[in-house]
């Protein structure tokens, strides 16, 4: 007994000499970008590149937290919104400075915001506070205080704020002097951006040590997945994003520990009909394809459970609908799980005047059924998908032909000569509020994919998910706006023009070195946080393994 | 007999067992090969499946022996048409030079300086897409062949070139041979060994660039095996190192591409 108390005590001593001095400040963070960034002006940023430097480097008014998806703020310290929800007034925070020492004030709002929303500077970013005619309104009653008005209400107006990086009116670097935890210090094309601490940044954190912690980041330009995780294997790169599901896999097996699963992300896998009456498709073809009961049957005869566990290694859930769970404030609970029921499917093919002969599904008419199902090549997990569909529709008697194609030539097809059945692709939605998916779901948008460009709506469900998106888009309480979204998402999921497959969870893998990481399911991912994250000692993750 | 005899004849064997394989793959294998067995997804070899199952669980010895149906046959085939196309339009630019010469030269000089696998991606492209797995990989295999003659023609035209002034070929002339009779009773017959070669020689070509288009995906349609798109599952180099019974496709092919190499040194000799 006294022995192996003797063991005990002295393991614990053991364990505690082995544990390494972590959390110091200074140091480098390393990790990769996939693309080059195509610029650093913040009102510019239309890549993924260029917005995740803009997120480490811009100060916003007010900042969405990526963990708690609720809305705080940052150099603005509070803010208000007029009930016609035209106009916001910021109260800003005082004796702020930029990264070279220029004073923040509100003329530094008023320069940015009127940059954003002038038409000759063409900003995406700035598009989506566009509302109606005429020029928004700026004014600056004091030094920190700023009131934009807007010709006609925006939904969801303090999120776009997010997005708008302040930069210096009266700064001779422009938009290089930043408000953000990190300024870019250096840049190499093709090969890396240095981004060093921010000395000027206003945050501190409970003990009013000044934030960020870390240095400086070194993101280094690597579009190959493969090439980013031997280095992160090696101890070269301390944060990963995006990993695929069989990377990730692998990871855990290997390195437990080191892999983090954040959850259901935003992204979903689809598939959709070519209901476009430009389409060349033969006449029986389009009346399959218009029928509810038709898409209803496919869908339901799909296993998205297998789809899950098979191609995504259990990395993914089936899909509800438009939104992801992982979208809190607008994924309505209410909606149901998707179902694999081959049995009902055959039901409500023969209620719409399919029969069986034999296997064979045939129309009324007596045509087999037969489609085709594109997707782009080189997409491993949504061949996989597309196979695996090809023998779940084959037990209500479809036979499906699954054909890949280049990504131009796919885009050709869905955009300009509507030439194909079927098409499997995956969205990627960054934004959580609906507002940005309105060219998806307004039957006139182009990316109403399933039957773009309508002049006037094609159906009925069409015609009400239009008068939905725009009453919510100009509805005045958050809570109506969610009620007709809900209701979008409803009769999405009972006409099934996008047949959602599967949401792919978000997976990220963290170096050990790194403390304080918690990533989410919102980009940036595993550095949303990166202000407060510290260096440890280093690791050689390959000797690990 | 010598060694390198020995080889010959091994590989034929080896060859001749492999396609009597493929072609009775119906009564050798144990499923079929697009069945999934989704409870058994990378399964390793057992006595159900021979060489285990691929990601979605399909029997990798049924795949593998269908996929060696599809690409054996098809790549003859697609060498015999690109083999046609070098040995008449080569022949006869040889034979007969001048403007169609520069204008057939001209052509091949072209297709050699396209970029084959844009010119293929781009044709595929327009191919129907309602059409079944069978047509397209017959579709893909004829574009090879119909775009892979080039530089055989070169070797079929400077062959031709050689006869078109030789002693046998005035001698025809001189004794009122028509051109026709020519070309098939005295130019073909010496041109045959060099046809052959050629012919052999497209065969494990064909084969690879079946094989590079199924790794881009835009080889054989789901849910048809072949060894292009069999190949694909090595894309993941450690997933191979856990499951190293996915390398069989990769020998299958090395085999096939080493016994057509072995073999073909005997055509030469014969030319």
């Amino acid at each position: 007994m006294k022995s192996q108390l003797m063991k005990i005590v002295l393991t614990g001593i053991l364990s505690v000499g082995a544990l390494p001095v972590w959390g110091q400040t200074g140091g480098e963070l390393h990790f990769c970008l996939r693309g080059e960034p195509k610029t650093f002006n913040p009102i510019l940023v239309d890549d993924d590149a260029a917005e995740n430097v803009r997120y480490l480097t811009g100060g916003v008014l007010i900042r969405l937290n990526r963990q708690t998806q609720v809305l705080e703020p940052a150099l603005a310290t509070s803010w208000t919104v007029s009930k016609d929800r035209r106009a916001i007034t910021f109260h800003l925070r005082k004796g702020l400075h930029f990264s070279d020492g220029t004073p923040f004030t509100s003329d530094d709002v008023a320069f940015t915001m009127r940059q954003l929303l002038d038409p000759a500077t063409h900003s995406s970013t700035g598009d989506a506070f566009q509302s109606g005619q005429g020029n928004a309104d700026i004014k600056t009653p004091s030094s920190d205080a700023v009131t934009i008005t807007f010709p006609a209400p925006v939904a969801g107006l303090e999120r776009q704020f997010d997005q708008v990086a302040i930069m210096s009116a009266h700064s001779p670097q422009k938009e290089m002097a930043v408000l953000g935890p990190f300024y870019v210090s250096e840049y190499k094309a093709g090969s890396y951006v240095l981004l060093r601490k921010n000395n000027n940044y206003w945050k501190h954190d409970s003990q009013g040590k000044s934030l960020p912690y870390v240095d400086s980041v070194r993101l280094d330009i690597q579009r190959n997945r493969d090439i980013e995780l031997t280095r992160f294997r090696r101890g070269e790169v301390q944060l990963i994003n995006n990993l695929e599901a069989d990377q990730f896999d692998r990871l855990r097996h290997d390195m437990p520990g080191i892999t983090r699963d954040a959850g259901t992300g935003l992204d979903a896998e689809q598939l959709w009909f070519n209901l476009s009456p430009a389409s060349p498709l033969p006449e029986q073809k389009k009346a399959w394809f218009r029928s509810t009961e038709f898409r209803r049957a496919v869908s339901l005869a799909i296993n998205r459970d297998d789809l899950s566990r098979i191609v995504y290694a259990g990395y993914a859930k089936p899909a509800y609908g438009p939104v992801s769970p992982a979208n809190r404030f607008w994924f309505n609970s209410a909606l149901q799980n998707p179902k694999h029921d081959p049995q009902t499917s055959r039901k409500l093919l023969a209620q719409a005047g399919f029969r069986f002969e034999g296997d064979a599904l045939k129309d009324a008419s007596g045509n087999r059924v037969e489609f085709t199902l594109v997707t782009n090549s080189g997409n491993k997990a949504r061949e996989r998908m597309a196979t695996m569909i090809q023998q779940d529709l084959l037990e209500i008697g479809i036979k499906l032909n699954v054909v890949t194609l280049d990504f131009p030539s796919l885009i050709e097809r869905m955009t300009r000569t509507f030439d194909y059945d079927a098409c499997l692709l995956g969205f990627a939605n960054t934004d959580l509020d609906p507002n940005s998916q309105m060219t998806v779901w307004l039957s006139s948008g182009e990316n109403h994919q399933w039957n773009p460009n309508q002049k006037s709506p094609a159906t009925p469900w069409e015609a009400e998910i239009d008068k939905l998106m725009r009453d919510q888009a100009a509805a005045i309480s958050e809570k109506q706006r969610k009620a007709d979204f809900d209701r979008v998402q409803q009769i999405v999921a009972a006409q099934q023009p996008f047949i959602y497959l599967i949401n792919k969870d978000v997976l990220t893998a963290v170096s050990p070195s790194v403390v304080g990481a918690a990533p989410v399911v919102l980009n940036p991912q595993a550095f949303w946080n990166a202000e407060v994250l510290r260096i440890g000692p280093p690791t050689n993750l390959g000797a690990q393994k | 007999m010598s060694a390198v005899k020995l080889l010959r004849l091994a590989s034929i064997a080896i060859l001749i067992a492999i396609f009597a394989a493929s072609l009775f793959a119906n009564q050798l294998v144990p499923y079929s090969y697009s069945t999934q067995f989704r409870e058994a997804p990378n399964s390793p070899p057992s006595a159900k499946h021979l060489l285990g199952t691929d990601p979605l669980g399909r029997d990798l010895f049924s795949r593998l022996l269908y996929g060696t149906r599809v690409s054996l046959l098809l790549a003859p085939a697609a060498a015999l048409v690109a083999t046609l196309i070098a040995g008449i339009f080569g022949a006869f630019a040889g034979l007969y030079g001048g403007w169609p010469q520069r204008a057939i030269l001209a052509a091949a000089d072209l297709s050699m300086a396209l970029p084959l696998l844009f010119v293929l991606l781009t044709l595929r492209a327009f191919l129907p897409l309602d059409i079944s797995p069978v047509l397209s990989i017959s579709c893909t295999f004829l574009l090879l062949g119909l775009l892979g003659w080039s530089s055989s023609l070169r070797v079929v035209w400077a062959s031709a070139r050689s006869m078109r002034d030789s002693d046998f070929l005035l001698m025809a002339r001189a004794a009122g041979c028509s051109r026709l009779r020519t070309i098939f009773k005295q130019v073909l017959p010496n041109l045959r060994p060099v046809l052959f070669a050629q012919f052999w020689i497209s065969i494990p070509v064909f084969i690879l660039a079946e094989a590079t288009l199924s790794m881009l995906g835009l080889g054989v349609m789901e849910p048809l095996p072949s060894w292009g798109n069999l190949l694909r599952g090595l894309e993941d180099l450690p997933a191979v190192g856990a499951n190293p019974w996915r390398l069989a496709p990769l020998l299958a092919v090395c085999l096939v591409v080493i016994c057509f190499q072995m073999i073909l040194p005997a055509q030469e000799e014969v030319a």
